[in-house]
């Protein structure tokens, strides 16, 4: 097979599994599972410090090899998330950026709208956006016309390890997306990574269903092989199915007669 | 002189905000600052001058999705 890249603002990832670094049960987990599923995007989140709490640099656990995806979780409005991506970029995290905007506590599902105004500031200033949205085909387009680096549909709520809930959606999305689509949210097994991946997604994204597996260094090598998988067996263009049997033996010159 | 800390308002008798980082007690090695809503950099926490209701952050990454 031909080299297969993925190419996201100036960087080009061979692997197509981004990870994130939150709920590990302990920080040195993340560079032994970056190296066991070969994962080369990871996010991070930016909060105010606690003084009590464990101050350990989360930095400090990512190898340089490996591009820090900023999000800006916490931030309910555009603004806030543009605020969140400047201070991101100003203490040297580079220009990527994946924007989170949410006000819904219940689900945490995106705000597009907001999403949308955050992109094309953030689009403007130079960042790679990669904003994370409910699936939609319009959004899709104008995320597009914005200046994105790529769309992230949710598979299902954050955390819920459900799965591709919205998998019809998703599936129109990347029939139609000019841009990369990464399937962000709610990849809770190998298989629905490998299924975003056979149907045609250019990525996926995930976080809580490796880092609280009990081996997180098993589980990242488990997504990144259900993810190359799924990834070959879209280029390979699967035969379709069909209703009734068609024999995959000879029909004829039996030996019963 | 009062200033807001972090989104709550702080006593403080920091001059600089070298003298803040180290009366909060925060490890500064992967500390951000946002001072009045720019970021500043380690090199100059020194010369930057607290005065009455400056705005600052005391900012780091954290493990997220």
């Amino acid at each position: 097979m031909a080299e297969d890249v993925l190419i996201l603002g100036n960087k080009r990832f061979s692997s197509r599994l981004f990870t994130g670094t939150g709920k590990f049960a302990s920080k040195t987990l993340i560079a032994p599972m970056l190296a066991a599923s070969g994962s080369q995007m990871i996010t991070v989140a930016l909060r105010r410090v606690d003084p009590t709490a464990d101050q350990g640099n989360i930095l400090a656990h990512i190898p340089e090899t490996v591009t820090l995806l900023p999000n800006t979780s916490g931030a309910r409005t555009a603004d806030e998330a543009v605020r969140i991506a400047r201070i991101a970029r100003a203490a040297g995290c580079g220009d990527f950026i994946k924007i989170e905007v949410i006000t819904d506590m219940q689900y945490l599902m995106p705000d597009n709208h907001e999403t949308l105004r955050a992109t094309r500031i953030l689009a403007k200033e130079g960042f790679v956006v990669l904003p994370y949205v409910m699936p939609d085909i319009t959004i899709t387009q104008q995320l597009y016309d914005a200046g994105a680096g790529a769309v992230m549909p949710l598979g299902s709520p954050i955390g819920s390890n459900r799965g591709l809930e919205m998998r019809a959606m998703i599936q129109r999305i990347i029939e139609v997306s000019k841009l990369p689509v990464v399937v962000d949210a709610g990849i809770g097994r190998p298989s629905q990574a490998a299924d975003a991946m056979e149907m045609g997604a250019d990525a996926v994204l995930v976080n809580t269903a490796i880092a609280t597996s009990e081996d997180p260094c098993l589980a990242g090598k488990a997504f990144s092989l259900a993810v190359i998988a799924g990834r070959m067996a879209f280029l390979a263009t699967l035969a379709g199915t069909r209703k009734g049997a068609a024999a995959s033996s000879p029909l004829t010159g039996f030996l019963r007669e | 002189m009062r200033i807001n800390l972090n989104g709550s308002p702080v006593e403080t008798t920091s001059r600089s905000l070298s003298d803040l980082v180290a009366e909060q007690g925060v490890n500064f090695s992967s500390l951000i600052v946002e001072y009045n809503y720019e970021v500043v950099k380690q090199a100059s926490w020194n010369d930057i001058h607290i005065k009455d209701n400056d705005t600052i952050e005391l900012l780091n990454f954290v493990g997220g999705g």
